[in-house]
C-alpha cells in the first residue's frame, strides 16, 4: 500500500506523517508537491498539518487551489482514501471534500495539548481498528479548530454517522458544535480531524492512540485488495 | 565620492558641522575616530553604517572585556562564538547548534512583532550555521501582572513567540516566566533555538574567494527596523513609542520558504559562505563576511529587492526588514543555486562581488555612495573599560538578617500564596499556546526542569533550559551568576542528561552607570567560574544592555541556556512522583537562606539580603552523584529545587500525577525556613522501595549529603518538620491554586 503525504509551501506536520506512516505500518511513503498532477500511483493520500501559505487570508483557502487538489478530489471520487489532519482537515473542507467550516477557537487562542476523544464512528477506513465508543488520547495544537456548520448539515452529519470524532463530554477545547472533532464524507474514505494522530505513535511520545488510524487503513486497503496483495 | 542625491539627507559637512552623528549614538570620539579611520568626513550612508556597526548590539564595546572571561573551548566544542552560532559535538558525526538572543526593547515597543521577530532571528542564525533547528525556548520577564499594560505585554509577546514558532513548524518546548516590578516598562524577551547537524554540514559566514557572486536571499527590503541595532543600544524612554518604526514585522511562513531553500542549498553542497541578515541587516552581514574572510566587498545598491520606491541607499544598508540571508558560491554554480530558491518561490538577487581590497564599497545609481574599511567596521570600534563601584544597597544589604521576622504559623497558607506567586505558578496558559510537539520528537514537555527532545533515529536526546533569577543576581551579581548556571545544569541533570556547554543572555542596565558596570562585572566573573567547575563551556550569546525605564535598570538578569547529551532514552527522568509507596528522598544541604526568596518577595513582600550562597565543588558533586544514580536505574523522579524551596519542590512532584506525599524534615531550622529556604544544590528524588537503599547508599558513598523524607502515599501533601505538623493539604487543592493563579491574575 502506497502512501502520498502532501507538501505545500508552509506544511510543517508533512515530516510527522510520513515518519508515523513508516513506524506503525512499515508501507512505502512519498512527499507529493503541491504542483503534482498525478496521484495514480497512491493508495491513500494524507494532507498534513501546518500552516499552508501562511494561512494567509483563511486556513486553506489558498491550497485548495493548488494543482495537486485535483488529484486530491479526483482520488477521493475514485474511494481512494484520504486523511486530513488538522490543517489538512482544513484544506479538504475549504476544498468542499468534506462539509463545515473551521472557525477561530472559542477563546481565540492556540492551544496544543493532550485530547481526550470519543471515537463516535468506527465503521471508518481510517477508524476501524477502535471500538465504538472508545476513549483515545490525541493530541491537538491549532489556533483555528472550531468546527462550525449549519444545523440541517449537522443533522445530515448526525444521521450518515458521518461524525468520526467528538471531544470527550465537557473537554472541547475550541468551541466546535456538537464537541466535533472529525468527520467524514459519505462514503466514509475521507476523513478531516483537527487531533494529530502522527503525533501518538509511541508511549514516548505521550500515547500510542493514533497508531490506530493507520493500522486501520492498512488492513481496509488490504481486505478491499484481497489476498492478492503482499503488504 | 558622490553626495547623497536625496536632498533630506545632510551632507558630510553638516553632519560634521551639527553633530548630527550624535544622533545616532556616535560619541564625538567615535566620529573623530571615524573621520581618522576614512581620511575624510563620512556621509550620511556611511555614518549610518558605522552607528550600526558600533553599537552595543553589534561591537559589544562595552562588554567585551567582561566576555573574554568566559570558557569558550573544550573537548566538545567544534565552534565557540564569533559565528551565528555555538556546535557541540554529541558523538556520531552529529553536533548541536545552539544560541540565544534578545529582543527586549522592541519587544517593550510592540510587543507581538517584537517577540515573534527575536524567535524569526535566532533560528535564522541556526539553519544559516547549516543546523536543521529541533526546539525553541525562550526566558521572559515582565512587571507584576496587575499592571494592564504588563498584561498586554504579556499576551502578546507570548502571543508573537507562538505565533512565529508554530507557523515556521520548530516546537517551543520551554522556557521560564518570571514577573517582578524591576521589569516594569522594560520587559526580557530572550529566545534560545537549539539545531542539529552532521560535522561536515557546517557552514560558517565568510565572503571567500575574491571575484565571487553574493547573492540577497528573502524578501525585498523595506523601510521596517531601521535603527534596530542602534535602538537596542540605548535606553527606553517615553519617546521609544516613536521608535515603531525601529520594529521589525515578521513572516514565519517566509522564513520557513527561506529555510527550507537555504537547507537545501547549503546540503548541495555548493556554499562558500552564508550569514542571516540580523541586526542591522545587509550592514552586518555584508561586512561580517567580509571581515571573517580577510577580504572586502562590494555591493550594487540597485540589484537591491525593494519593497518600496525610492528607498535611499542609507534605509537599504540599515533595513532590518526580516527573513533575509547573505550567500557567497563560485559563479559557476549560480544556476543551480536558483533553481533551488525558484522551486521555494524565494526571490534570490545577485547583489555584490567579494574583492580583495578590504572595502565595503556600496555602489548605486552608477555612483559609489559609500566606501568604508571593513576592518575599522568590524573590529575598530573601540572598547570601552568602564567604572565600576560597588552600590550602596550591595553594602547595606550585608547586614540584613533574612528569617528575622516572625515565624509562620500557617506553612499551608504560606505554600499557597508561594505556588499562587506568578513566577512559580502553573505557565500551562503560556505553553498550551505554543506547539511544543511539532516534529514528534518532544520527549518531555514544557513544565519539567528541562525539556527533551529526542536526536531522530538514535537513542539519544538533548535536554534544554533556560534559567536567570535575577533577584539572586540582584543581591549578589557575582553568587546570581553562579547559581545562574548551576541551576541550568542541575535542571539539565534531572532530566538525565550530562550537561554540555551555555549560551548566555546577560540582560543589564546601563554599562556607563558604574553600579550597573559592577553588575556586570561580579555577575560574568561568577558565571565564569561556574562553567569552568561544571565544564560548561560558553559557546556563544548576546549582550542587552541599556535594559532601564524611568524607575531605573532592571534587576541583572544574565539568562543561561543550556543543553545537555542524554546518552539513551532509559535515563529520561521527570520530576513527578511515579507510584504509591516510592521513597523520596531530598539531596544536599539545606540552610537559612531566604535572601531573594520567593517566600520573601510573595509572602514578606521583600527582595533583600544576600542570596543563597553556592560552594561550586558541592554542587558539581551533587550533580555527578544524582546523574550515576539515574544511569545506573535507581531514580524514579529528579527535581531540582529552585523558587520556593523543599516546600513547592515536594508540591511539584505531586501534581504531575496527583499522587500525595508524607515527610518528615528534621532539621535545626525554623519549620518557615527549612521548607521555603532557597538553599542550592539541591534535588528532591523519588525511588522505587526496592531501588531505596541502592541510591542511598550511593549517594553516600559519592559524599553528598541526604536524607530520606518519607514516602509518596494517599493524595494529601503532608509535610511534618521535627516529627510537627508543617504543611497538610489535598495535593488538588494546592494544584488549583497553583494551576489558575495566572489565568485568574489575567481575568481580572
Amino acid at each position: 500500500m502506497r502512501f502520498a503525504v502532501i507538501v505545500f509551501p508552509g506544511s510543517n506536520c508533512d515530516i510527522d506523517c510520513c515518519k508515523a506512516v513508516e513506524e506503525t505500518i512499515g508501507q512505502p511513503v512519498d512527499y507529493v508537491w503541491h504542483t503534482a498532477t498525478d496521484l495514480s500511483a497512491y493508495d491513500a493520500i494524507i494532507v498534513p498539518g501546518g500552516f499552508s501559505y501562511g494561512d494567509y487570508l483563511r486556513c486553506g483557502a489558498i491550497a485548495r487551489f493548488a494543482p495537486v487538489m485535483n488529484e486530491v478530489r479526483k482520488a477521493a471520487e475514485e474511494g481512494k482514501y484520504v486523511l486530513g489532519i488538522c490543517n489538512g482537515f482544513q484544506i479538504l473542507t475549504e476544498a468542499g471534500l468534506l462539509p463545515g467550516v473551521l472557525l477561530r477557537n472559542r477563546d481565540l487562542k492556540f492551544r496544543c495539548h493532550p485530547a481526550l476523544l470519543e471515537v463516535v464512528n468506527n465503521e471508518t477506513p481510517f477508524t476501524r481498528d477502535y471500538a465504538k465508543g472508545e476513549i483515545v488520547n490525541i493530541p491537538i495544537a491549532h489556533g483555528e479548530g472550531n468546527y462550525y456548520c449549519d444545523e440541517e448539515t449537522l443533522a445530515k452529519l448526525e444521521a450518515n454517522g458521518q461524525v468520526v470524532f467528538r471531544y470527550k463530554a465537557g473537554e472541547n477545547p475550541n468551541g466546535s458544535v456538537s464537541d466535533i472533532a472529525g468527520i467524514c464524507n459519505e462514503g466514509r474514505n475521507v476523513v478531516g480531524m483537527m487531533p494529530h494522530p502522527e503525533r501518538a505513535v509511541s508511549e514516548l511520545l505521550g500515547s500510542s492512540d493514533g497508531k490506530r488510524m493507520f493500522t486501520s487503513v492498512l488492513s481496509a486497503w488490504r481486505e478491499r485488495h484481497g489476498a492478492t496483495v503482499n503488504g | 565620492m558622490a553626495q547623497q542625491l536625496t536632498a533630506k539627507e545632510p551632507t558630510a559637512e553638516q553632519i560634521a558641522e551639527y553633530k548630527i552623528y550624535r544622533e545616532f549614538g556616535v560619541s564625538d570620539y567615535e566620529y573623530d575616530l571615524i573621520c581618522k579611520f576614512l581620511g575624510r568626513k563620512p556621509n550620511y550612508t556611511e555614518i549610518g553604517v558605522f552607528s550600526v556597526m558600533w553599537s552595543e548590539h553589534c561591537a559589544y564595546k562595552n562588554s567585551k572585556p567582561v566576555l573574554k572571561k568566559f570558557p569558550v573551548s573544550g573537548p566538545r566544542v567544534l565552534m565557540g562564538p564569533g559565528e551565528g552560532a555555538g556546535i557541540v559535538d554529541i558523538g556520531d558525526n552529529q553536533a548541536v547548534v545552539f544560541k540565544i538572543e534578545s529582543h527586549n526593547h522592541p519587544s517593550a515597543v510592540e510587543p507581538y512583532q517584537g517577540a515573534a521577530t527575536g524567535v524569526g532571528g535566532i533560528i535564522r542564525d541556526i539553519f544559516s550555521m547549516g543546523a536543521r533547528p529541533v526546539a525553541l525556548l525562550n526566558s521572559l520577564r515582565f512587571g507584576k501582572l496587575d499592571n494592564p499594560r504588563v498584561k498586554y505585554l504579556f499576551e502578546n509577546v507570548v502571543a508573537g513567540i507562538a505565533g512565529y514558532g508554530n507557523c515556521i513548524g520548530i516546537p517551543t518546548v520551554a522556557g521560564e516566566v518570571m514577573f517582578d516590578e524591576s521589569y516594569e516598562g522594560n520587559p526580557l524577551v530572550n529566545a534560545m533555538c537549539v539545531g542539529l547537524i552532521d560535522h561536515d554540514q557546517i557552514q560558517r559566514g565568510v565572503a571567500k574567494g575574491v571575484g565571487n557572486p553574493v547573492f540577497y536571499v528573502g524578501p525585498a527590503t523595506g523601510r521596517d527596523g531601521i535603527h534596530g541595532a542602534t535602538f537596542a543600544s540605548v535606553e527606553l524612554t517615553e519617546e521609544s513609542e516613536e521608535k515603531r518604526t525601529a520594529v521589525q514585522v515578521g513572516d514565519p511562513f517566509m522564513e520557513k520558504l527561506v529555510m527550507e531553500a537555504c537547507l537545501e542549498l547549503i546540503q548541495s553542497g555548493i556554499v562558500l559562505g552564508i550569514q542571516d541578515m540580523g541586526a542591522a541587516g545587509l550592514t552586518c552581514s555584508s561586512a561580517e563576511m567580509a571581515a571573517k574572510a580577510g577580504n572586502g566587498l562590494e555591493l550594487y545598491l540597485d540589484e537591491v529587492p525593494q519593497r518600496e520606491e525610492g528607498m535611499t541607499p542609507y534605509e537599504m544598508m540599515l533595513s532590518e526588514s526580516q527573513e533575509r540571508m547573505l550567500f557567497v558560491i563560485e559563479p559557476q554554480h549560480e544556476a543551480k543555486a536558483r533553481e533551488i530558491f525558484e522551486r521555494w518561490g524565494v526571490i534570490c538577487a545577485k547583489v555584490g562581488k567579494v574583492t580583495d581590497d578590504g572595502r565595503l564599497r556600496l555602489f548605486h545609481k552608477g555612483e559609489v555612495v559609500a566606501d568604508m574599511p571593513v576592518k575599522a567596521l568590524v573590529d575598530d570600534c573601540p572598547v570601552y573599560h568602564q567604572r565600576s563601584e560597588e552600590p550602596e544597597y550591595y553594602r547595606a544589604f550585608a547586614n540584613v538578617d533574612t528569617t528575622a521576622f516572625e515565624e509562620i504559623a500557617d506553612l499551608t497558607g504560606a505554600l499557597k500564596k508561594v505556588l499562587a506567586s506568578p513566577s512559580v505558578a502553573s505557565k500551562e496558559w503560556v505553553y498550551n499556546q505554543y506547539d511544543y510537539m511539532v516534529r514528534t520528537s518532544t520527549v518531555v514537555r514544557p513544565g519539567s526542569d528541562a525539556a527533551v527532545v529526542q536526536v531522530p533515529g538514535t537513542r539519544k536526546a538533548l535536554a534544554m533550559t533556560t534559567d536567570g533569577n535575577g533577584r539572586y543576581v540582584y543581591l549578589d551579581p557575582e553568587v546570581g551568576g553562579k547559581i545562574a548556571v548551576a541551576e541550568a545544569a542541575r535542571n539539565v541533570v534531572c532530566s538525565g542528561a550530562e550537561p554540555l556547554a551555555i549560551t548566555d543572555n546577560l540582560n543589564f542596565g546601563s554599562p556607563e552607570k558604574p553600579d550597573v558596570f559592577w553588575q556586570i562585572e561580579k555577575a560574568t566573573d561568577g558565571m565564569a567560574e561556574a562553567c569552568r567547575v561544571l565544564g560548561t563551556p560558553v559557546i556563544g550569546g548576546n549582550v542587552s544592555l541599556y535594559n532601564e525605564n524611568e524607575k531605573g535598570a532592571i534587576y541583572p538578569t544574565p539568562v543561561v541556556g543550556m543543553v545537555g547529551l542524554v546518552h539513551d532514552l532509559d535515563h529520561i527522568t521527570t520530576q513527578e512522583f511515579k507510584a504509591e509507596g516510592d521513597v523520596i528522598v531530598l539531596v544536599g544541604e539545606t540552610r537559612a537562606e531566604l535572601g531573594g526568596s520567593e517566600l520573601q518577595y510573595a509572602v514578606l513582600g521583600k527582595t533583600e539580603g544576600r542570596p543563597p550562597q553556592i560552594d561550586l565543588e558541592v554542587e558539581a558533586r551533587v550533580q555527578g552523584a544524582v546523574l550515576e544514580a539515574i544511569r545506573q536505574g535507581l531514580v524514579a523522579s529528579a527535581h531540582d529545587l529552585s523558587e520556593g524551596g523543599l516546600a513547592v519542590a515536594l508540591a511539584e512532584s505531586c501534581f504531575g500525577r496527583g499522587l500525595g506525599a508524607v515527610v518528615n524534615v528534621e532539621t535545626s531550622l525554623r519549620a518557615d525556613v527549612a521548607l521555603f529556604s532557597e538553599s542550592q544544590s539541591r534535588i528532591l528524588l523519588s525511588a522505587k522501595p526496592e531501588k531505596a537503599d541502592a541510591l542511598v547508599a550511593l549517594l553516600a558513598e559519592k559524599g553528598v549529603a541526604h536524607a530520606v523524607l518519607g514516602k509518596v502515599e494517599g493524595s494529601d501533601l503532608v509535610v511534618r518538620v521535627n516529627g510537627r505538623d508543617g504543611i497538610a493539604a489535598p495535593v488538588a487543592e494546592l494544584q488549583k491554586v497553583w494551576k489558575e493563579a495566572i489565568p485568574c491574575l489575567l481575568k481580572n
